[in-house]
């Protein structure tokens, strides 16, 4: 089955957000308060890593396992979109300690109040689609 | 063997694990964005008939929804194979300065104060999770992603609009933390 493979992608995920702690609120905060390498140097490795690894499949022109041509499509050249849903999203985050993926993770670990967070989560989603339209993007 | 799963790993790991799933991803023709999941959930509810914005090609994000999935697993596996049940061990200044607000020292991975199941039945400790939650899905989706999508994916291309989008992360955090939580947490 097709699907076995971004089970066990989605489990190490859920592990390594669990293990290095990336889905504490103490973590989190210590983040925005700039008090500890910890949680850049995890985002850190890995963005330094894969702006490598990109540049890797754009110089070789590397191919997925399908065979199909590895792209990299450009986001919308927007601004206000980003800046404000970011900044509503990073509120929301130091908020709740949590993003949308270790959200499901603390669930999993056994914090089971995460389950209003995420069920908000998707409420706030559901918002987003009914009034984008009278949004500035 | 053993004690090195349950102890905590070098930091240098973690980032050498994220960047090999985003890059099984990119290899097995998908890409790494977890907030995806919070609109395709929109969409299997049924709320397309509300939105035009949940009409979409729904299979076609299945692969992450079983991501999701896994990473529940993923967290349920760490918590009884793998942890060792210390507090977290973040820096005391921290420690201090959410002693300001009303918080005690970490006696695990999340406060009490905020996700006991006591607090959940609290209007101000409900409200503070349902808050927190909407805000980052509205933010998510009108960002067009998550930290994995903007941090992580849009910046190892190095696109300018994951570059805002973090920088609103930050802006956001900051405001929540060094402000509104001084109102929040007196």
């Amino acid at each position: 089955m097709k699907f076995v493979k971004f089970l066990i992608f989605g489990i190490v995920f859920g592990i390594v957000m669990a293990k290095y702690e990336a889905f504490s609120w103490y973590r989190i905060q210590e983040m925005f308060r700039f008090q500890a390498f910890h949680m850049y140097g995890i985002i850190g490795t890995a963005v330094t890593l894969s702006v490598l690894g990109v540049a890797i499949i754009k110089k070789f022109n590397l191919r997925d396992f399908h065979g199909n041509p590895i792209i990299f499509y450009p986001k919308e050249r927007l601004v206000t979109r980003y800046l404000i849903g970011g900044t509503i999203f990073g509120l929301g985050w130091a908020l709740s300690g949590a993003c949308s993926g270790p959200m499901v993770v603390n669930i999993g670990y056994g914090y089971l109040a995460m389950v209003v967070v995420f069920l908000f989560a998707i409420i706030g989603t559901y918002l987003y689609g009914v009034i984008k339209n009278k949004l500035p993007h | 063997m053993i004690q090195f799963l349950i102890e905590p790993w070098p930091w240098w790991i973690s980032g050498i694990i994220i960047l090999a799933i985003m890059f099984l991803l990119i290899y097995f023709g998908q890409s790494f964005g977890f907030s995806s999941n919070l609109r395709t959930i929109c969409a299997v509810a049924g709320l397309g008939k509300k939105a035009h914005f949940f009409n979409f090609n729904r299979k076609s994000q299945l692969w992450n929804l079983v991501f999701l999935v896994g990473a529940i697993i993923g967290g349920f596996i760490t918590k009884i194979y793998l942890s060792n049940d210390l507090p977290v061990q973040i820096s005391q200044k921290t420690i201090d300065d959410l002693g300001q607000l009303g918080f005690s020292a970490p006696e695990s991975v999340q406060p009490s104060e905020l996700f006991s199941i006591k607090v959940l039945f609290s209007l101000k400790g409900f409200l503070i999770l349902a808050l927190g939650g909407v805000m980052v899905g509205f933010g998510a989706r009108y960002a067009g992603g998550c930290t994995s999508g903007h941090a992580i994916s849009g910046l190892s291309d190095i696109q300018v609009p994951s570059l805002l989008a973090v920088i609103g992360f930050f802006a956001g955090g900051l405001v929540m933390t060094f402000l509104l939580f001084l109102i929040i947490f007196s």
